[in-house]
């Protein structure tokens, strides 16, 4: 596994708000073509880790890096240098600072999708899809706006057809997002995300809200659109079984802090991480 | 220094005067803000009305009595607004509460136009306000010296009542959270035409004093006194009394400074100036809270 | 599959654009006999203004729904922009000689020449007023642009509502600007600027005949200027605004860059209130700068909620129907007498005196407001494609409702 190129490598990463430590000291890696989780108990800070390597949070403190180059770099600055909680808080004080906005990461091929599903409401499924191709379509506002921009146009419409064909919800084009089921929502956020045409797709709990049934046909999901569109992807869940089933490796975060990591089994039989859940994993 | 007091003496009272006024106003705005989340564009307008109900009132009813009634009406036609225009709008989205306070704005500015025919509206003299006093080397309308007493006790008085009062409290959970608020059995409805009741009071009292000190009341009179007083409650931080009134102070005193220097064309825009300066810097204002939204 | 694309353009489309432009093709002859054939009468006389300020008002509204509606920015800067379109129009389209008696407080301005008359000498009088014209709208366009990018640097970092009170504080601030004596040798401070050239100039000498475009010109400006935004919603980058509208933080992880394509919003909505406040100040032939209060930017938003937020098609018929209703149909409100229609007289009403029609608009308006509040369009389009289909999908029901009970019968 080691012989793979280092997608996302994030070190040290430090999240605090106020007085509140949500992410401590985080530091993991997302090797090519690897399906990674991350997991841990409600209010673990998973969202904030995801938060944070997109750019919707500035860290307090910490770097990620994406494809080998440093993306994000910051370290504890003007009163909350004073008042900063976490580790290392010294390791990056001559780093040059990188905060990218987050248009700017997915332009790098970051894409994600939202725990609590974040289609665009009044938009059509063709129009959700297409607009993600906005971003990388060679054109500029009097080209788009006078038509001299077709062919791009017609590539973006190409490549939008293809991508909703593959996932199915062709038929739905001309439906408003929001009139689609549930479960074809997630897929639609997936479809969308994927249209950014990223290398790395992070996936917030995919499963929530969906029935046995629907969690087994999404790790199987889950499992094509790696082949297909040769993706590296980390998720955040909480169905355990569908962890266990598709994840190469896992991390466990807890208040903020990193518990345990490695392969599926190690995690199941890791003492800390049962304590963690206090049951929970039992349950599932 | 000392010489600059003196030469400024008089815009600094006036610019105290002033302040005090919008601080009655912005406090209508800070506490409907707070709790709605809406920026009541018409607020200005209640204030104007009220100074032409005066006008109209003073015409047959004597003085004392009429002040009684401008305070009473302006009150009801607050009441009446929210019911009317924003009630049925509460689930709707901000965008669309705030075009319908637009549109009431726009409303009582054309029935202000209709009633008094575009003419301007000469204000009646309330002795105890227009009586001139001599202070220094100068002399001033009594108003100037009443208003910032009369602000400040009245303010005290409602800071009281917010913090220390069931109704206070009731006040401070609405504008935390209003779905809870209602969970926990506060009558949100009532608690909201409690907040135009005092919001509207305090506008028919900052009516009575700064037209004392204006001759005559105009359908527009309302919008330019609004939006400062508007920029003096997110000055002081948005949804806060005494934020409100200490913005509402600054903006009048350094208003009548500018004027005192010759800038009087730009006394209005350094209001705007001031705005957008302190929303890029602090954009919570002095005493703001800092809300964050959840991704 | 691109061939199959290209396929899929469907033929009710084309149909629907060949009538969009047969129409309007049909409505520019109409404001051609308008403007040179039919008698002036008591109708016309107020038909041309009416025709003249609607479509005006039709291009401002479609410019700020762009940025209200699509980009979802609530802005209530219109009036400040539309302000510096029409001074810098009049500016320079204000004749040389005229610049003593219009800057008569400010020795004769500091700008001493007219684009118009500058063009006149190489194209003749008419040629380089029409021409001159055009340029000083783009002048005006652009000038409210430049100001509308300056000023989008601070204010679209806010949120919602602070954005409004932001963008009508710059309103406010230009409007005192443009007052100060300071700058009175260009602005000429609080005075009128006038004498510029107006629709009125907007006329040809064609052999012995005058070809007057007094209607025209404003129909024609505001069309091109609704057609570019028009075809700037439809394009990717109206997809992008429509994004940021239904959600900000979605577009951004999509790599939409929020602030540059909101900036490409308000500057492009700015240069059209520029160029529609350039083409007011032509309607009204004076220009001042108390004209535009924050009263017009009021005014103008309550148009589109009227037309429908999101519609541009429900932005021009409100824009028309309301100026029809203000300026016009409900005239006799404040005319003190009620007249009967048919068969004429009229009943005297005392309360129908000056300002009973603005009290009535906007009681009107306050209705939409609470009870119609997607207006007369939503968020949808007048479309011909759409009727069209919409009469095929009604026929096609027809015939399988028939072929339906055919086979009933048959059974």
């Amino acid at each position: 596994m080691s012989e793979r190129q280092n997608v996302l490598h994030v070190e040290n990463a430090t999240m605090q708000f106020g007085g509140v430590v949500a992410v401590n000291n985080l530091s993991l890696e997302v090797n090519e073509g690897e399906i990674v989780a991350l997991i841990g108990p409600n209010g673990a800070g998973k969202t904030t880790a995801f938060n944070v390597i997109t750019g919707v949070y500035q860290p307090t403190n910490g770097r990620v890096s994406f494809m080998g180059k440093p993306m994000i770099c910051n370290h504890p600055r003007g009163k909350m240098a004073k008042s900063y909680k976490g580790e290392n808080g010294e390791l990056y004080l001559h780093e040059h600072t990188l905060a990218p906005t987050p248009d700017h990461i997915t332009k790098l091929g970051i894409a994600r999708t939202f725990q609590n599903i974040r289609l665009w409401k009044s938009m059509t499924v063709y129009d959700n899809v297409i607009t993600a191709k906005h971003m990388r379509a060679k054109q500029n506002v009097f080209s788009a706006t006078f038509r001299t921009n077709r062919k791009e146009e017609l590539r973006m419409r190409e490549e939008t057809e293809a991508l909703l064909r593959e996932q199915d919800l062709w038929q739905y084009r001309d439906d408003l997002a929001t009139s689609l089921p549930y479960g074809l929502q997630r897929r639609l956020e997936i479809a969308r995300a994927l249209g950014t045409s990223p290398k790395l797709l992070l996936l917030d709990e995919p499963a929530a809200g969906m029935n046995p049934q629907e969690t087994l046909e999404l790790a199987e999901f889950i499992h094509q659109v790696r082949e297909k569109y040769k993706l590296t992807i980390f998720l955040i869940e909480h169905h355990m079984d569908l962890v266990m089933n598709i994840s190469d490796r896992i991390y466990v975060l807890d208040f903020g802090s990193l518990i345990a990591q490695g392969l599926p089994s190690e995690i199941q039989s890791n003492q800390h991480v049962i304590d963690a859940y206090l049951g929970v994993v039992e349950d599932e | 220094m000392s010489e600059f007091i003196s030469n400024n003496l008089p815009y600094l009272l006036a610019g105290i005067s002033v302040g005090g006024q919008y601080a009655l106003i912005a406090i209508g705005y800070t506490m409907v803000y707070g709790i709605l989340r809406l920026i009541n564009f018409a607020h200005g307008d209640v204030f104007m009305v009220a100074g032409l109900i005066m006008v109209y009132a003073t015409a047959s009813l004597p003085i004392y009595v009429s002040i009684v009634l401008v305070v009473v009406a302006t009150v009801l036609l607050g009441v009446l607004i929210e019911k009317v225009a924003y009630k049925p709008l509460r689930s709707a989205p901000r965008m669309s509460v705030m075009i319908s306070a637009i549109g009431v704005s726009y409303l009582l500015q054309n029935c202000a136009l209709y009633f008094t025919g575009g003419l301007p509206q000469i204000y009646p003299e309330i002795p105890a306000l227009t009586k001139q006093v001599v202070i220094g080397s100068g002399s001033t309308k009594m108003v100037t010296l009443v208003t910032p007493i009369l602000t400040i006790v009245l303010v005290v008085a409602l800071v009281l009542l917010i913090r220390y009062t069931k109704v206070g409290m009731a006040m401070r959970a609405v504008s935390k959270d209003f779905e809870t608020s209602e969970l926990m059995g506060i009558k949100i409805n009532n608690v909201i035409s409690l907040t135009f009741v005092i919001g509207c009071f305090l506008a028919a009292i900052g009516s009575l004093l700064y037209f004392s000190n204006y001759a005559s009341v105009i359908p527009t009179s309302g919008a330019m006194p609004g939006l400062k007083a508007f920029v003096a409650a997110v000055f002081g931080g948005i949804g806060s009394v005494p934020g409100a009134v200490i913005g509402a102070f600054i903006i009048g005193i350094c208003e009548n400074i500018i004027k005192g220097m010759g800038w009087t064309a730009f006394s209005d825009a350094f209001t705007f100036v001031l705005l957008i300066v302190i929303l890029l810097v602090k954009p919570t204002g002095i005493f703001g809270e800092k809300a964050t939204d959840k991704v | 599959m691109g061939k199959k694309l290209q396929a899929a353009v469907p033929a009710e489309k084309k149909i629907g654009n060949l009538i969009a432009v047969v129409l309007i093709a049909a409505l520019y002859v109409l404001l051609y006999l308008l403007d040179n054939v039919l008698p002036v009468n008591s109708t016309t006389t107020m038909l041309i203004p009416v025709l003249q300020k609607g479509a005006i008002y039709a291009l401002v509204c479609v410019s700020m729904n762009l940025l209200n509606g699509f980009t979802g920015l609530f802005s209530l800067g219109q009036a400040g922009f539309m302000l510096i379109g029409a001074y810098s129009y009049a500016i320079f389209a204000i004749p040389a000689e005229q610049h003593e008696a219009v800057y008569q407080y400010f020795e004769g301005g500091a700008i001493q020449f007219s684009i118009p008359q500058v063009l006149g000498n190489v194209l003749g009088e008419s040629g380089g007023a029409f021409l001159g014209a055009i340029i000083c709208l783009m002048i005006g366009g652009v000038v409210a642009a430049v100001f509308a990018a300056l000023i989008g640097i601070p204010v679209l970092r806010l949120k919602s509502d602070y954005l409004a009170i932001a963008t009508l504080g710059f309103a406010e601030i230009i409007r005192a600007l443009f007052m100060w004596n300071g700058l009175g040798r260009i602005t000429n401070g609080s005075n009128l600027l006038r004498k510029y050239t107006s629709f009125a100039n907007m006329r040809f000498q064609v052999g012995g005949t005058v070809i007057k475009l007094d209607t025209i010109f404003p129909f024609l400006i505001a069309m091109l200027g609704i057609l570019t935004i028009v075809l700037l919603v439809n394009s990717s980058y109206g997809r992008a605004f429509k994004s940021i509208r239904d959600d900000e933080i979605a577009a951004e992880a999509m790599g939409i860059n929020l602030f540059k394509h909101k900036m490409l919003s308000f500057v492009i909505s700015s240069f059209f209130a520029g160029v529609g406040g350039a083409l007011l100040a032509m309607f009204q032939t004076t220009v001042q700068a108390n004209f535009f209060r924050s009263t017009m930017t009021y005014e103008i938003l309550l148009i589109v909620v009227i037309g429908g937020i999101g519609s541009i098609s429900g932005s021009c018929i409100g824009a028309f129907l309301y100026i029809a209703c203000s300026e016009w149909w409900l005239r006799f409100l404040d005319s003190g007498a009620l007249p009967i229609p048919f068969v004429g007289g009229e009943i005297p009403v005392p309360f129908f005196r000056d300002g009973f029609r603005k009290v009535v608009l906007s009681v009107v308006i306050m209705v939409i407001v609470l009870f119609f509040s997607r207006g007369i369009m939503g968020d949808k389009e007048l479309s011909f494609s759409g009727l069209i289909r919409k009469i095929r999908g009604k026929k096609e029901a027809k015939a399988a409702a028939q072929a339906a009970a055919g086979e009933e019968d048959a059974q």
